[in-house]
């Protein structure tokens, strides 16, 4: 097989505007985005409330968030599934084998990454602020939101390196979406389809232009939180 | 000041501290009456620094107590007491924002914020890097940041932890001014300090802490003139006290 | 600067996404029961790897579509899970080649009648060089003897889909016991047509594959059709609707609509008039009640 066909391939797809295509790249790009959304909006509060909470058993519950950090998408999508087929508790929502069950799934890889980094920085940060803070009468929760505003631009890494997992991941989106043709068919999945077509010039083509989609996403969160870090010192 | 209300007199009594089996402070005893510059001194691991913490709040002590005038220092609800810390933390943002964040934190409107904040960059010096992040400002301006987000909570008693060790002389000499004037606007100032040029320039009365003990608690003039203990006499002649 | 406002407008943007997606996915749930207007009507059809990789479903759908409205979303899995899909309700239709495995389907009381609706046939795919000797044969058996004598590399689905089961009772048939013979030379790969064939070109191995999915295969390297035309090589689909009764949220009439447009005069044109370079794939035989 020959590398430049499937730059051209990529370059055809980019170029050549097919509404098919757009509904795919589209459909990937909503679907982890809101999953990325979804776990930031939990998991920021929750990563930064277990860098300062102090219970028994907390380094427990930071191994395993830690560990779930490498939870097997296929086992985060098998979950969903048990979880949304009509003969699982959440059956009667008939939710399996849409983009809502990729978004769930896809939340369920993320939320670990996002906890787990959290939790990190903000216990860096407090070390770094907490006599101050304790002195304006910040203590416990109430510096939590001090500590993720100035935690922000570092929290980015985070954010971005839970984007990087979901929008790679194809084990999870497979099995919970189904890879239906116009409706939960995303990038990762149309590449694993074209491959088992044997039209790998055209899944490479794929690939890349997903590459390109996740360089661009990384170039502007980095160049946006750059700039925003020299704002804020 | 337009207080109606005093948190002091401060009155400390027998006051112990203690971390990983060790006692650190070891009955320790003052009181802080209205008005003058109070300096803690002794070598390091006196105990200074826990001192100012533990008056502040900051620490809990094993034994002893910190009795305020007004309970906890707190009068209508907002404590009237600060602190500036040896390295000053500045929050990754601008020298407003940095002020603005702490009166936020004190509960106070928009606008009582935004007068405030700007009344406080003006009166110390910071108004032209008002919009400048504070981390990349000097280590000088850093710590007039930090006095001046202190002062604009209106504090009647302000703790310093040796805030000008880590300045140059220049820095060092414009926050020994300020400080000279606060006090002159009536703030009850309690320092900690192990320079004794420091000590003898800015002191009304001494506090002479030695391995968490107070050793002697006189009148700056008295004090410099003849300390009563060997280890204050040592001390002043620069001698290392253990 | 870059203020709290742009990012909570960004973060805001974002749920708002998320919650739109949300909201349209609970929408056609929550329709289910009551005539949704066209364009939001649709049933989901569990199918194998052969229909969806072939491209007949993207060749037969647009044409339902056109003619009821209803929207097809196809899962492509093995028979075997997309037998179980079916067992679970999560789809309205199974649509799987493996009749046996179906008949017990429909006679569980997971779904059915079961119709009968095309057939095509296996080949035996495997490297030009043909360590086994066995090109130009008709005869399966023959074939699968010499392989397994010789110990020549085979690819297997391993995967319980119509393939994998028809391979397996081709083993069968050639008595050969796999079981007690097997050794390295028999890898069982666990995945779908496309992939089985990947891996066989990758190790110049043998593969047993429908005829549709070679015809559509695009790395085809070194391998090539080695033997077809045994009669044991055919291979019949049918359809069926799940059981409405055992999973209450099937849609019965669009299900029923689609089975009874494959089998239809139209539907079975359909089939036969979807050709790749000029050749036939699919060879529709609804009529034939027998198969």
């Amino acid at each position: 097989m020959d590398i430049s066909q499937s730059f051209a391939a990529a370059i055809g797809l980019i170029l050549g505007g097919d509404p098919a295509f757009l509904a795919i790249v589209g459909l990937s790009l909503t679907v982890t985005l809101s999953a990325v959304a979804i776990a930031a909006f939990i998991g920021l509060p929750l990563g930064a409330l277990l860098a300062l909470a102090r219970f028994p058993g907390r380094g427990a519950v930071i191994v395993l968030v830690n560990a779930l950090m490498g939870l097997p998408p296929v086992v985060a999508g098998l979950l969903v599934f048990l979880l949304l087929s009509r003969s699982g508790p959440l059956g009667p929502l008939g939710l399996l084998f849409t983009p809502t069950a990729m978004v769930l799934a896809q939340t369920l890889l993320v939320l670990p990454i996002v906890i787990a980094i959290t939790r990190q920085l903000t216990e860096d940060l407090h070390g770094e602020y907490r006599e101050h803070l304790a002195s304006i009468g910040l203590t416990g929760r109430s510096a939590i939101p001090t500590l993720l505003w100035d935690g922000r631009f570092a929290l980015a890494t985070a954010i971005l390196a839970g984007f990087g997992r979901a929008s790679a991941e194809v084990g999870a989106v497979l099995i919970v979406g189904g890879n239906i043709a116009g409706y939960t068919r995303t990038m990762t999945t149309a590449i694993a389809l074209e491959t088992s077509k044997g039209d790998l010039p055209l899944a490479l083509g794929l690939g890349i232009v997903l590459i390109l989609l996740t360089l661009a996403i990384n170039a502007v969160t980095y160049g946006a939180s750059r700039v925003g870090a020299r704002f804020a010192g | 000041m337009r207080d109606t209300l005093s948190v002091l007199p401060l009155t400390v009594t027998d006051l112990v501290f203690e971390a990983g089996g060790r006692r650190l402070v070891d009955g320790i005893g003052f009181t802080l009456p209205q008005g003058g510059l109070t300096v803690l001194i002794g070598p390091n691991g006196s105990g200074k620094s826990l001192t100012l913490r533990l008056c502040h709040g900051l620490l809990t002590p094993h034994s002893g107590s910190i009795s305020w005038a007004a309970a906890d220092g707190i009068v209508s609800g907002v404590k009237r007491h600060a602190m500036v810390f040896q390295k000053p933390v500045m929050l990754r943002r601008s020298a407003r924002a940095n002020i603005l964040h702490a009166l936020a934190a004190f509960g106070l409107s928009r606008g009582e914020r935004t007068a405030r904040a700007a009344e406080a960059l003006e009166r110390f010096g910071l108004a032209g890097l008002a919009d400048r992040p504070a981390r990349l400002m000097s280590g000088g301006e850093q710590q007039r940041l930090a006095i001046a987000r202190a002062w604009a909570l209106r504090p009647q008693v302000l703790f310093l932890d040796e805030p000008t060790s880590q300045l140059d002389p220049g820095a060092t000499r414009q926050i020994e001014e300020m400080l000279m004037a606060l006090r002159g606007e009536g703030m009850t100032l309690v320092m900690a300090t192990h320079d004794m040029g420091q000590a003898r320039r800015l002191a009304d009365r001494v506090l002479f802490l030695h391995r968490g003990h107070l050793g002697e608690d006189a009148e700056a003039a008295t004090f410099f003139a003849g300390p009563a203990s060997t280890e204050a006499r040592a001390f002043i002649a620069g001698d290392l006290v253990w | 600067m870059l203020t709290k406002r742009h990012l909570l407008g960004a973060t805001t943007a974002l749920l708002a996404l998320g919650a739109a997606a949300l909201a349209q996915d609970t929408r056609p749930a929550a329709t289910t029961a009551a005539p949704a207007p066209a364009g939001t009507r649709f049933i989901t059809v569990a199918s194998t790897t052969s229909t969806v990789d072939s491209g007949l479903f993207n060749h037969l759908l647009p044409l339902f579509k056109a003619k009821t409205g209803i929207d097809v979303r196809v899962i492509s899995q093995g028979t075997g899970q997309a037998l179980d899909t079916g067992r679970r309700g999560d789809a309205d239709v199974v649509f799987v080649h493996a009749r046996a495995a179906e008949e017990k389907f429909v006679a569980d009381g997971h779904g059915g009648p079961r119709r009968p609706v095309m057939y095509n046939d296996f080949v035996l795919i495997g490297p030009k060089s043909d360590p086994a000797g066995i090109k130009g044969s008709r005869d399966i058996a023959a074939a699968l003897t010499a392989i397994q004598t010789k110990a020549a590399p085979f690819v297997s689905r391993g995967d319980r889909s119509g393939t994998h089961q028809a391979e397996l009772a081709l083993w069968q048939a050639a008595r050969i016991d796999l079981a007690a013979t097997r050794g390295t030379w028999y890898r069982e790969i666990g995945q779908g047509m496309g992939a089985a064939l990947n891996t066989a070109g990758g190790m110049n191995a043998y593969v047993l594959s429908d005829r549709a999915t070679w015809l559509s295969f695009r790395n085809r390297g070194d391998l090539d059709i080695l033997v077809e035309g045994d009669r044991r090589l055919f291979n019949q689909y049918g359809i069926m609707l799940v059981n409405p009764q055992r999973h209450p949220h099937v849609k019965q009439a669009d299900g029923q609509a689609f089975i009874d447009w494959i089998v239809s005069p139209e539907g079975q044109k359909a089939i036969a008039d979807y050709k790749i370079n000029g050749q036939q794939l699919f060879f529709a035989n609804a009529s034939d009640t027998g198969a």
